[in-house]
């Protein structure tokens, strides 16, 4: 902590918000995709995501001037969708970039967005959009790929501190799976089949452990990870449909305003003014967090 | 779904997808070659072939039967998810699999450089590497159902082929029942089993009826075809690696609706496509393009599935095959056809390939997938998903032939001359590349003069 807030202010404003190390990660990923996997993804595609989302970020300022201006969770949501949404034209990424961020910016309950922007997006993109899906096979299950998504996840999840919900849902979904590979009678090469998935890992790592959507309290955040845990293996092992994960997310997502009814807790924020806050602490904004997650904190720090 | 064979065994290969090998492994691979040929020749190959046309939770799988052995030797079992009626069970035609096969094929495409002196005109021909051919083998008898808790769930003959349908409480049962039955059942097929029985899938087990079989007059055995409805879209590869001694070549023929299909449990890998090569691989296309496979799966790790082509059945571009048509396709399954009047087209306009060519387009994709799997690196079954993908892909490989003028007849044809060796350097190192093939040779074999071939970084540093 000294050794923190001795360091100079803004250098230590930079790297209080977890963001810019979850842009970081994605942004490693995403290339890493693209030149050692088949991510058919396009430059252009990359581009124009960016071009649109990052715009239509601009435009949303207009909506809520009084909000602090930062783009950091709209790259991340360009990133996201980059790295997930697949399209044989040059139209659905920017409109899928686009919609996300004027959903996330315009529809709020009690101050706080429902879906996790890129959730929202590519779940719009697949129903509405024409020639776009997502390749949950596209990592491979190489388990480098899977070794990085972890460690980088664990970067960015460890700042975000509401990175719990993560290993729950893990815990879960993969128990699940477990139990239904002990009944079947298959072997446990399937088991690790799944936990090498790159398509998992990123979904635990990135995207359910969203500290903006998901629940406040630690209760919350458990009852939400078994939620989707549950629904994302129904949907892919009792339904056979495809992209369970992405779908559980976005089909559990209103029920995190009753999680938060039900157990209150502080709301997150990444940083006090949108950036520029300066923590004093290795867990930035730990006066922003709810009892339970303060109770954590003081472990770790002990 | 896999096959068995009864005992007196002589089959080479069986359905690899699908299939238990109780002959040698040995026979099976040593038909493993990829033959070369124009498209109007039959391409034989002995990977599996299936092909599946899936739309809305409705199935049609085909399978294509080039069992060589004793009709009263062979037997197919299949896992399926549903109890299949007579009428959804239909004989095939072994023609249609020779003509998706060669519509699909990997191919090779000669350009003709233009006269450097004269305008352009490039010239494009097809010529085509085959691929597959699939089997069965294998064969039932019935007896002491109920005990082992194995239920005939229906039972009839279609074709050549005597058929039941049937379902299982335990794996032991099954594997008892198969083995009281005629089928030599390897050890471990009971583990193998098991999965298929706790989710509730069915077994399809069809022998050959000689006395239907000789009534065909065929020498051979026509492909089985099934049709159900079931959310599952998968095909069940893993009972054929119970006795499998190596990996094992399967071919997949899609057709769906909307678009390219690809599995969500591997990855995907569309094939290195549009190099140059060398002219003289004109007469070794089939080693070639084996030899880029095992390359590719070489460098995936055996952990990946490949498409070998994506694209609209109306059309190709060029062409290794002409298209199947309306009536073809639906033979092999594709029923949604008959909803579209006149074959008029759902499509949407975008996507970056041209949709609108002469004859135009039908609401059918094909997609030919390729996986050389084991039972190491293909834990699971394959479970695909259609896409919404219509960009089309083919794997095709450019050979150029030379103007054959004077280097003196004008200024451009001397650079032409100077530029025609760096090509050719050029493809002879792509060549080695995908195929792994040794630099050396491939020039040799290219004809290539000694001075194309690349020099070592130090020479001429010190002036040697």
């Amino acid at each position: 902590m000294d050794a923190l807030s001795s360091t100079p202010k803004h250098w230590t404003a930079s790297f209080a918000d977890p963001r810019l190390f979850q842009i970081f990660s994605l942004g490693i990923l995403l290339a890493a995709g693209a030149y050692f996997r088949d991510f058919s993804i396009r430059p252009e595609h990359v581009v124009l995501t960016f071009a649109a989302g990052l715009l239509t970020q601009a435009a949303c300022w207009r909506l809520t001037p009084s909000k602090p201006r930062t783009l950091r969770s709209a790259i991340i949501t360009c990133l996201s969708l980059t790295l997930l949404l697949r399209a044989d034209n040059l139209l659905a990424h920017p409109i899928a970039a686009a919609f996300a961020i004027l959903w996330k910016s315009i529809f709020r309950i009690r101050g706080k967005h429902l879906f996790n922007p890129a959730t929202f997006g590519i779940i719009f993109a697949i129903i509405f959009l024409p020639g776009t899906w997502v390749s949950p096979g596209q990592w491979g299950q190489d388990v480098a790929v899977a070794g990085w998504v972890v460690m980088l996840g664990m970067l960015v999840t460890n700042r975000a501190r509401r990175g719990d919900i993560s290993w729950m849902f893990l815990a879960f979904y993969l128990g699940a799976i477990a139990l239904r590979i002990e009944y079947l009678g298959q072997r446990w090469a399937v088991w690790t089949h799944q936990l090498e998935s790159g398509a998992l890992l990123l979904f635990a790592f990135f995207m359910i452990s969203d500290p903006m959507t998901g629940p406040n309290d630690r209760r919350g955040r458990m009852a939400h990870a078994a939620l989707v845990a549950a629904i994302a293996y129904a949907w892919q092992v009792r339904l056979y449909h495809t992209n369970g994960l992405i779908w559980a997310l976005f089909i559990a997502a209103p029920c995190v305003p009753l999680w938060d009814a039900i157990w209150p807790a502080r709301k997150f924020e990444w940083t006090q003014n949108g950036g520029t806050h300066v923590s004093f602490s290795p867990y930035p904004d730990s006066r922003f967090v709810g009892a339970s997650d303060h109770r954590a904190v003081s472990r770790h720090a002990a | 779904m896999f096959l068995f064979h009864r005992i007196p065994i002589r089959v080479s290969l069986a359905l690899a997808i699908i299939a238990l090998f109780l002959a040698t492994p040995h026979d099976a691979r040593a038909f493993c070659g990829f033959y070369v040929g124009k498209a109007d020749e039959p391409l034989v190959n002995h990977a599996s072939q299936v092909v599946i046309a899936h739309h809305d939770d409705k199935t049609v799988i085909s399978l294509m039967n080039d069992y060589q052995g004793e009709p009263s030797d062979f037997a197919l079992v299949v896992p399926v998810p549903v109890v299949l009626q007579k009428g959804q069970v239909h004989i095939g035609d072994r023609e249609l699999f020779q003509k998706i096969d060669a519509y699909s094929s990997p191919r090779l495409v000669e350009y003709y450089d233009p006269d450097p002196c004269e305008i352009m005109r490039p010239m494009a021909m097809g010529a085509a590497a085959g691929m597959a051919r699939s089997e069965a083998a294998a064969v039932p008898g019935y007896k002491e159902a109920d005990a082992l808790g194995v239920k005939i769930e229906a039972e009839y003959t279609v074709g050549e082929y005597d058929i039941v349908i049937l379902s299982a409480k335990e794996s032991m049962g099954l594997q008892t029942w198969l083995q009281q039955s005629g089928y030599k059942i390897p050890i471990g097929a009971d583990r193998a089993l098991e999965p298929y029985i706790r989710s509730d899938m069915k077994f399809f087990v069809a022998k050959v009826n000689l006395t239907e079989h000789n009534r065909t007059g065929l020498t051979y055995l026509r492909p089985l075809q099934f049709a159900f409805d079931s959310p599952k879209f998968m095909l069940p590869i893993r009972l054929g690696m119970i006795n499998s001694q190596g990996p094992q070549d399967l071919v997949v023929y899609m057709l769906t609706e909307n678009g390219r299909v690809e599995t969500t449990n591997y990855r995907t890998v569309k094939l290195p496509t549009g190099m140059d090569i060398p002219e003289y691989v004109r007469d070794d296309f089939g080693d070639f393009y084996k030899a880029m496979f095992d390359e590719q799966v070489k460098h995936n790790d055996m952990r990946a599935v490949f498409t070998e082509y994506v694209w609209n059945m109306g059309w190709c571009d060029p062409c290794a095959g002409p298209p199947l048509s309306r009536d073809e396709l639906k033979s092999l399954g594709v029923f949604w056809l008959d909803d579209q009047q006149g074959g008029v087209p759902r499509f949407r306009p975008g996507g970056f390939m041209p949709y609108q060519q002469p004859g135009g387009p039908t609401p059918v994709m094909l997609t030919r997938l390729h996986v050389r799997y084991s039972a190491d690196t293909f834990p699971e079954d394959l479970i695909f998903q259609e896409t919404q993908d219509q960009e089309n892909f083919q794997a095709r490989y450019v050979m150029h032939r030379p103007w054959d003028g004077s280097p003196t007849a004008c200024e451009g044809a001397r650079n032409y001359f100077e530029e025609l060796n760096k090509r050719k350097a050029h493809e002879a190192e792509t060549l080695a590349d995908l195929t792994g093939w040794n630099l050396q040779d491939v020039i040799k074999k290219a004809g290539l003069p000694p001075e194309s071939q690349p020099k070592p970084w130090w020479q001429g540093i010190w002036g040697s």
